[in-house]
């Protein structure tokens, strides 16, 4: 008898729990540093505004896998996606993401520019409200360098002068295009040589230079961890990450702005969502996007808010109080020189190249 | 224990060798940290030998000289590196000025059985360290854990600061991360730890009642096809857990759409029951496993003696059979409750983020930030764990003292 009763109080409790979080969503992001920055730029004004209680799922390195699996079972539990750009026009074309009209269903700027004009080239697909600029950069370690300071993504492929491992993303996707820029192919060719098979051989020669001395790194931590222990000279990762080794664990690391590669990372609704939830989704988004709010974020990491009426707006961080405006990869003295991701190249490419990717990661 | 061999001092051309070799090693790891191995190694030798023939030779109480011998390493481990290498220090001019004495006065020898021959003696202690190093391997993985879990930065290192066990090197914002009562955490950590201690009772209670009366079923000897209701019932354990999940992955979000959409019942309560029914699923084959083999020391006459007394099946089994299978059923409880507190796969297919048990968000940690939380939480968990067992096995104890037998 007492284990039915107990039964039945816990059962009882999980319904009263279940019905007390009723207002819940259920958002998707990447986790870690970037995850805390919306936490408190969005999540926690939101909920205190709204009383909706936000769950969190660090799951968006699956986001496409999961919401086509959650598709075909026709049961999606996500309300809102934080995706990359290539993602959510994969999502879009499937059909996974729902279409947003910028002009009716996201914030205009503060001086009455519309959100379309805003957010500008930004707005890549149809189903992508953009969120921040990022970029994929080198940081290094300022003790290991032997005193010359590396400024030239070269350097990367110079084992001579920065003897040493380095950490880089195990996927075709910028490496290619930084073999080829170091192989003397000009920055407007690059795409048009990759596109041949023996631009892709040719990259991946370049690359065969430093494979012995290369750790490849699969999840965006994975670097500040290798910086942190000393165990790679120099590595790639995403430009936040590199700030907060930097500033905020205070590493001795230092930035290697040259050739970055811009990347663009946003949400998506999936499509699919009841009315109710759908309503609240779309209101979280008008919310989270606006001018004052994709400011905010950058206080917590080093990320370019997408509006370009936000950039005006970008402060001090919000513990060490450090100007923020010279960590963002759009600042101009880090953008001196940096390289667009092609996203249609890409979409065109990438199975073709990850195929000769793989065979050459295994030789 | 007694002695049982006399000992007596051994000579110089035994003792030294072997002191010169263990000198050697340490020499070795301490040179090899400063970037000359053959340097360390030679000076080690050399070094250790020396210390050891003066407290051997020279005319100084034994307690004096072993005093002596654990100040030197002490000193010379904090002059060398910092205070921790001084610790460290500490502790192996202990071992030192026990060791050189133990060898020398051949005290080795004295608590083994007179008879044995000098290898059978050399047997006797390499099968020790051979013990001790796979104890070593065994343990230090957790061991070393626990120490980076007080990290005050956010990476898997251990800093000059920590190895100075200078305080400024350690926090506890980790644990503060866990509890959610850092300024930055978002409360999943917790909110996992309580889905988790949701999920794993109620699927083990679900286990061990069906796997408990499958199991007595199954024991009857007039059950047909025993052995292919056998095979199924086990499957999920022999199953790649991968293809369980993805077949319970479509089954469960039926199953749920169901239940939501035409019974009407509350989102976040469906996907506990998904969650627990699959942990259930999980869990049943070690209980019947378990079970069955407690059941094959059951005697069956005790059930024809019960009913002949005019105990109905129910009291039977409550009364008579259960008390004596219960170790069988406490057991195979006891592996339901890890699968479900330690399964990440099929919760990753069958739950959304509302059931996030802590093996799903310990895998999230570790794919996307590599966050020294994680390491917390697994001091917690072993600590938790050693805390349950201790508690058990004084239970247990009590108990058996209860009953007038003698703790073993």
């Amino acid at each position: 008898m007492k284990l039915i009763k107990t039964l039945l109080a816990v059962s009882a409790l999980s319904v009263a729990a279940g019905s007390a979080l009723a207002q819940e969503m259920t958002i998707v992001s990447w986790g870690g540093a970037y995850s805390k920055s919306q936490l408190k730029a969005y999540h926690e004004p939101y909920s205190a505004k709204t009383g909706v209680t936000i769950i969190n799922d660090d799951s968006s390195a699956e986001a496409v896998a999961k919401l086509r699996a959650m598709n075909e079972a026709g049961n999606v539990t996500w309300d809102v996606v934080d995706v990359v750009a290539a993602d959510a026009l994969r999502l879009c074309d499937e059909g996974l993401a729902m279409e947003i009209d910028a002009d009716s269903q996201l914030a205009p700027a503060p001086d009455g520019t519309s959100a379309a004009d805003d957010f500008g080239d930004l707005m890549v697909s149809e189903c992508f409200i953009p969120q921040i600029v990022y970029s994929t950069t080198f940081g290094y370690r300022t003790d290991m360098v032997g005193g010359k300071t590396p400024d030239n993504i070269c350097d990367v492929f110079d084992l001579a002068t920065y003897p040493g491992k380095r950490s880089l993303e195990k996927r075709p996707i910028n490496n290619m295009e930084w073999a080829l820029l170091c192989d003397g192919v000009a920055k407007g060719d690059v795409y048009d040589v990759l596109a041949t098979d023996a631009g892709q051989n040719r990259a991946l020669a370049k690359l065969d230079t430093i494979k012995d001395s290369v750790i490849w790194w699969n999840a965006g931590a994975d670097t500040p961890q290798l910086l942190a222990d000393g165990e790679v000279v120099m590595g790639s990762t995403y430009n936040g990450r590199l700030f907060s080794v930097i500033e905020e664990q205070k590493q001795p690391v230092a930035m290697l702005w040259d050739a970055q590669v811009f990347d663009l990372d946003g949400w998506i609704i999936p499509a699919g969502l009841s009315e109710e939830r759908k309503k609240r989704a779309l209101d979280y988004i008008y919310f989270a996007t606006d001018t004052q709010r994709l400011a905010d974020q950058a206080k917590y990491i080093s990320y370019g808010p997408a509006r370009a009426s936000s950039a005006p707006l970008v402060g001090k961080h919000a513990e060490l109080g450090i100007d923020m405006a010279p960590h963002m990869p759009t600042d101009p003295n880090n953008a001196k020189n940096t390289f667009l991701y092609n996203y249609s190249f890409w979409a065109d490419y990438r199975d073709d190249i990850d195929a000769k990717w793989q065979a050459w990661l295994a030789k | 224990m007694a002695i049982l061999t006399p000992i007596s001092r051994k000579p110089l051309q035994f003792v030294l060798p072997i002191l010169a070799a263990v000198g050697a090693i340490l020499g070795l790891l301490v040179g090899t940290s400063n970037g000359n191995s053959l340097g360390g190694l030679v000076i080690g030798a050399l070094g250790f030998t020396g210390l050891s023939l003066a407290a051997i030779k020279l005319p100084i109480a034994e307690k004096a000289a072993r005093w002596i011998i654990v100040f030197v390493f002490a000193i010379g481990g904090y002059m060398l590196a910092n205070l921790a290498l001084g610790l460290l220090g500490l502790m192996v001019g202990a071992f030192t000025g026990w060791f050189v004495y133990w060898l020398y006065e051949g005290r080795y020898r004295a608590k083994l059985l007179p008879y044995l021959t000098p290898s059978q003696v050399l047997w006797h202690y390499t099968f020790r360290m051979i013990c001790g190093a796979i104890f070593f391997f065994l343990i230090s993985p957790i061991i070393v854990v626990m120490p980076l879990s007080f990290n005050a930065q956010d990476f898997f290192t251990f800093t000059e600061k920590m190895l100075a066990l200078d305080p400024e090197g350690y926090s506890l914002k980790h644990y503060a991360d866990f509890l959610g009562i850092r300024y930055d955490s978002n409360g999943e950590w917790i909110r996992s730890f309580w889905n988790s201690l949701i999920i794993a009772p109620l699927a083990t209670m679900i286990s061990v009642s069906l796997g408990t009366l499958a199991a007595i079923g199954l024991s009857q000897s007039h059950v047909p096809a025993k052995r292919a209701i056998m095979a199924i019932l086990i499957s999920p354990m022999i199953v790649p857990l991968i293809i369980s999940a993805t077949g319970m992955f479509f089954f469960y979000a039926k199953m749920g759409n169901f239940l939501e959409g035409t019974v009407g019942l509350d989102k976040d309560f469906v996907g506990y029951i998904k969650v627990v029914l699959a942990h259930a699923v999980l869990g049943i084959p070690f209980v019947i496993i378990t079970v069955t083999a407690t059941l094959v020391g059951f005697d069956r006459s005790l059930t024809r003696a019960a009913a002949s007394m005019g105990a109905g099946p129910v009291t039977t089994f409550f009364r008579i059979q259960m008390p004596l299978i219960l170790p069988g059923v406490i057991s195979g409880g006891l592996f339901a409750f890890i699968t479900s507190f330690d399964e990440v796969v099929v919760v990753m297919f069958i739950g959304s983020a509302s059931q996030k048990t802590l093996p799903w968000q310990m895998f999230l940690g570790l794919r996307e930030q590599i966050s020294p939380t994680i390491l917390a939480v697994a001091t917690i968990l072993v600590a938790l764990s050693i805390a349950l067992l201790a508690t058990l096995e004084i239970l247990r104890r009590h108990s058996e003292r209860l009953r007038g037998m003698t703790p073993t």
